[in-house]
């Protein structure tokens, strides 16, 4: 009976692995659904509507179905339908170029009736349409606040932000008689036919869906949209495939969006500060749906609080899962509210958060011990100052930090794996790679497991045809494929071992697989090299599938995680230059120390960003989206992020947890770490992201904005 | 896109004739870093292109110590950016093409381009106009307008001005050269930009069917001393959100004549006139950059959401004034 774990000695997991798919990537070779081209293929072109809330009172498909080059016109709107947000899709044609598709769009008879539209969700008291939501209460909130010394009252917001994926969303599709092949560019490779053949009433089982390389997803890849349908349906009618891949526009506009976030809070804090009280009420909105709720207070579960959270539907598209939804909007407002209540009591964060760990549950040691080693690593000590006192000179600097959790437990996944007499190895998974580095921990897996080398296995994934794996999401991916291949592998080791004991005269038990050779552990003299050791299987490969879940704990969920961040403000100009960032996290059996780490630095980078840059600006008067292009939807770029550190935590207390995700933890920080290091450094509390020079000068002009501070001598902090 | 015609002349006057037959319909192609994209977006749609890569006219760059500086219309920002003469004797204007949009625009974009470039302003890029209005009202006052005009604002035109190499070259004393039907003339940068006060007019002086041909700045005089400063929040590619150009002429630390121009603040290039008056005739101190600076924002009148850009403008003038006094020669 197999005993399925990790192993105590690692050879391969936890060092640093070049990622499989880098030279694929940097030489242009993989390629992306973007990139797909078939024999005959059409182009798709979509009209969209470009009023926030409309009514259709003339639509005629003639002109664009008599347009040159167009093969097949699909309306998914008609006369009367009123559409709810700015560049919802009308009509999905399709042409034999680019050219002709979008000039065949623009020749389409469409007459709107203009509706009355809200798209502002921080003015809520003006929205149409408000939805309270949930409503907690814990504790004594007032008799907390009663025994507090100080009590602050602060405001914060956060926009709603795009996902802007580098490669915009879409697909190509193409028929063979009644069966669907589709190039997707998907986070959820194995869930993708199953959504189609609902939609398009055709058995799953007929449906492939491929997805080698994708330009990036954060949440919004998981189902194939109306677009994706519609394609799909565009190829049918059309009889040849059929390539629809979003405008920049419309990626900005419909298909990427988080939802913003305005909270009042009010914190009670005792002299050695300790929280008393918590009071907060949030809203937000992304789009016709609302928002879901914030985890507020974030992290820190204090003993009298409450929090309430409503919800604002606004005439714009859903809101889409981005990178561990609802936490960054938690943690921006929770970690700012108590950095400035440590500002009012003149503590330093350091001891302030440290001081009130014992709210945060299991994992309290590891938060303790990873502000510790932040600190270390930041020279915290050495370099913070008392907020605002960041220097007399127009550039000042400061310092902040921010903790964050995230759960990601590992999804089910299947792992087929075939071990070939020619010592072939060779797993097959229905997942996917986002560009975390799925691929390379398979690989890891099945190295680790039979003591070869990461070249000496192959991985294929990217296929619907392969065995099921969950959708990339909520951190779940490398928790499950892991799991999977771990079983499928140690399964087949087993049986190989059988087979070759024999010919070592030992018994299986005495067997191990390592260096590329099976031998007996306590007589390595004893030995097969691995491609003998597989001839001894005859002509059949052993096969075997993994599961997860599935027996032994392989792994495990629930991971800290703390982020400081070293700013310099040029008060004159608004201007925040991000110098530094050390981020400390765990996610429990680090399998690859490179790629763990880029997924952290690709966290902080993309938290820069929505800290200091982004923002979907909607317009009052159109309801549009006014920034729709990489021009004027600004994100961080090579210059603007600074020096980033990053700690994995390792060894006992982390190993024997098995792997735990790690794609969303790292992104839900920086907003936090970089507002409260802003504040440090001027004085003054930025409340809203991203912290653009109006909203420094602002914040600076107007001094009431922010926190006030009740209960303390001298004003506001 | 609209189908168009495409010609690429291979002379001035073969160029002009192109432009000439239908200016209203026609657009000029040049780097195309632009134009392409208001094409693609259907805020232009032209019957014809006509490019003036080919045309030699418009090409090289010369100096001689009684004219100064000529450059053609087509030459690439980089070129203009890297040629030694420009780098030696203009070295504010070499600073600026410098660091204008990114490398690959500046490969592609050109001297000509950058002086006739349209606005940002996203109502203009989303095809609502360059003034638009909507119920009786002009949508950038009801709107967002956080990058907009607060200077020379008093109209219904209220994007701003998106070059940031203009400013020096105005400070300069650069001229644009322009050929059209009516042949070759001169007119001074500081003159060339006009600020339109009905939908439909262009935000200079280009007449119909003229096309600017180059740009000519005359030879430095003794004791000028030149900067630009620009407030750009990102390091990478992204626009500034006020670029200060200042000409100091010198007279030991005596400024004897000033030229300050900021952009993306006004409708047009924005001489400070009181900024300039501030500092003739005064020791040039750091008091004496602060008191223009102040001047220099003087009749600011903040939109709805950018009030933070008149501290951004006088900021960038004073930080300009301070990078040109701290210039040797």
């Amino acid at each position: 009976m197999v005993e399925y774990r990790w192993p105590d000695e690692k050879r391969i997991i936890g060092r640093r692995i070049d990622r499989l798919d880098g030279p694929v990537k940097v030489t242009g070779a993989a390629e992306y659904t973007f990139d797909v081209r078939r024999p005959g293929m059409l182009y798709g072109a979509v009209l969209r509507c470009p009023h926030a809330h409309a009514r259709i009172t003339r639509l005629d498909l003639e002109p664009a179905r008599k347009a040159p080059g167009v093969k097949a016109v699909r309306a998914v709107h008609q006369e009367g339908d009123e559409i709810q947000w700015a560049l919802d899709e009308v009509v999905f044609l399709a042409a034999e170029t680019e050219e002709a598709a979008r000039d065949a769009v623009a020749a389409i008879g469409v007459e709107y009736e203009v509706l009355a539209h809200f798209v502002e969700a921080e003015a809520k008291d003006r929205a149409p349409e408000a939805k309270p939501g949930e409503e907690t209460t814990e504790g004594d909130p007032e008799a907390g606040f009663a025994r507090a010394a100080k009590r602050t009252k602060g405001y914060y917001g956060l926009p709603t932000i795009a996902h802007q994926c580098l490669e915009a969303h879409g697909n190509v599709c193409e028929w063979d008689g009644d069966r669907l092949t589709t190039w997707s560019s998907t986070q959820a490779v194995s869930a993708l036919p199953g959504q189609l053949a609902e939609a398009l009433e055709v058995p799953a089982s007929d449906i492939r869906t491929i997805c080698q390389y994708i330009g990036g997803g954060f949440g919004s890849k998981f189902s194939p949209d109306r677009w994706g349908v519609e394609a799909a349906r565009l190829a049918k009618d059309a009889g040849r495939p059929v390539k629809l891949m979003l405008e920049r526009d419309a990626e900005l506009t419909v298909a990427g969006d988080r939802p913003s976030a305005y909270a009042e809070v009010e914190v009670g804090v005792a002299e050695d500060g300790a929280v008393t009280a918590w009071r907060s009420s949030s809203w937000g909105s992304g789009g016709l749906s609302g928002s879901g709720s914030p985890p507020i207070p974030y992290v820190f579960q204090f003993p009298n609080r409450h929090h309430a959270h409503t919800s604002v539907p606004t005439h714009v598209a859903g809101a889409r899962a981005w990178r561990a939804p609802n936490h960054p909007q938690a943690c921006f407002i929770t970690m700012s509210a108590l950095d400035d209540a440590a500002a009012a009591l003149g503590m330093d964060p350091l001891d302030f958060f440290d001081k009130n760990l014992e709210h945060t549950g299991r994992l309290e040691a590891i938060y303790r011990e990873e502000l510790r080693i932040g600190a270390e690593r930041m020279g915290w000590r050495e370099r913070w100052h008392p907020r605002g006192e960041g220097g007399q000179g127009p550039v000042r600097r400061g310092l902040g930090l921010s903790l964050h959790t995230w759960g990601g437990r590992g999804h089910r996944s299947s792992c087929e794996l075939k071990v070939h007499p020619d010592g072939g190895v060779e797993a097959k998974l229905g997942s996917q790679d986002l560009g975390t580095g799925t691929r390379t921990v398979i690989a890891i897996v099945l190295a680790e497991t039979f003591g070869l080398g990461v070249g000496d296995v192959t991985v294929r994934i990217g296929d619907s045809a392969y065995p099921p794996s969950g959708p990339s999401g909520g951190s779940t991916t490398v928790g499950g494929v892991s799991a999977s291949t771990r079983r499928a592998a140690q399964d087949a080791l087993a049986e190989l071992l059988g087979k070759v004991a024999p010919h070592l005269e030992a018994d299986p038990s005495e067997l191990e697989a390592v260096d590329g050779t099976i031998r007996v552990a306590a007589d390595p003299s004893r030995s097969l090299p691995w491609k003998e050791a597989t001839a001894k299987l005859g002509v059949s490969p052993i096969t075997v599938t993994g599961q997860n879940p599935g027996p032994g704990e392989l792994n495990d969920s629930g991971v800290g995680g703390i982020q400081m961040a070293e700013v310099s403000v040029d008060a004159e100009t608004g201007i925040v230059r991000l110098d530094r960032m050390v981020a400390v996290q765990d996610c429990g059996l680090v399998m690859d120390l490179e790629t763990a780490e880029s997924q952290v630095h690709g966290g902080m980078i993309m938290g820069i960003s929505y800290a200091l840059y982004e923002e979907k600006v909607m317009d009052p008067v159109t309801g549009r989206l006014l920034n729709t292009d990489f021009e004027s939807y600004k994100i961080a770029g090579y210059g603007d992020v600074g020096q980033l550190e990053v700690h994995m935590m390792t060894g006992e207390g982390h190993d024997e947890r098995g792997p735990i995700g790690l794609g969303e933890p790292p992104v839900i920080s920086p907003g936090a770490a970089i507002s409260n290091a802003v504040a440090n450094a001027l004085g003054v509390r930025v409340p809203y992201l991203p912290i653009t020079p109006r909203r420094v000068l602002d914040a600076l002009e107007d001094a009431t904005t922010g926190v006030t501070v009740i209960g303390l001598e001298g004003g506001a902090p | 896109m609209k189908a168009f015609e495409y010609a690429s002349p291979t002379s001035l006057r073969e160029a002009v004739e192109l432009l000439a037959e239908a200016p209203e319909r026609t657009e000029l192609l040049a780097g195309g870093t632009d134009l392409l994209a208001l094409m693609k977006d259907g805020v232009r749609a032209p019957d014809r292109v006509v490019s003036v890569k080919a045309v030699p006219e418009l090409q090289g760059i010369e100096y001689g110590a009684e004219d100064g500086l000529r450059v053609g219309g087509a030459v690439t920002l980089t070129d203009f950016a890297g040629h030694p003469e420009v780098r030696e004797r203009y070295p504010a204007a070499a600073w600026a093409a410098a660091h204008a949009a990114g490398p690959q625009i500046r490969n592609l974009g050109t001297v000509g381009g950058n002086l006739a470039q349209r606005p940002r302003c996203w109502y203009f890029r989303l095809g609502y106009g360059l003034l638009p209005r909507r119920n009786g009202e002009s949508m950038v006052r009801a709107g967002d307008n956080r990058y907009h005009a607060i200077l020379g604002n008093d109209g219904d035109a209220l994007f701003v001005t998106p070059s940031t190499v203009v400013p020096i070259l105005i400070a300069l004393g650069g001229r644009a050269t322009l050929a059209g039907p009516g042949g070759e003339r001169e007119v001074a940068l500081a003159d060339f930009y006009r600020i339109p006060e009905a939908e439909g007019e262009r935000e200079h002086d280009l007449g119909p069917g003229e096309i600017v041909t180059g740009l000519r700045l005359p030879p430095p005089s003794e004791g000028l001393r030149t900067a630009s400063y620009e407030v750009r929040p990102g390091k990478s590619l992204d626009w500034s959100l006020a670029t200060a150009a200042v000409a100091l002429r010198m007279e030991g630390d005596t400024v004897s004549e000033a030229t300050v121009v900021l952009g993306q603040v006004a409708p047009k290039p924005w001489r400070a006139e009181a900024a300039e008056g501030a500092l003739a005739g005064e020791r040039f101190t750091g008091e004496t950059a602060g008191k223009a600076a102040e001047a220099a924002v003087e009749g600011a009148e903040p939109l709805s959401m950018n009030r933070y850009k008149v501290q951004l403008a006088r900021v960038a003038v004073r930080r300009a004034l301070e990078r040109a006094a701290g210039e040797e020669g």
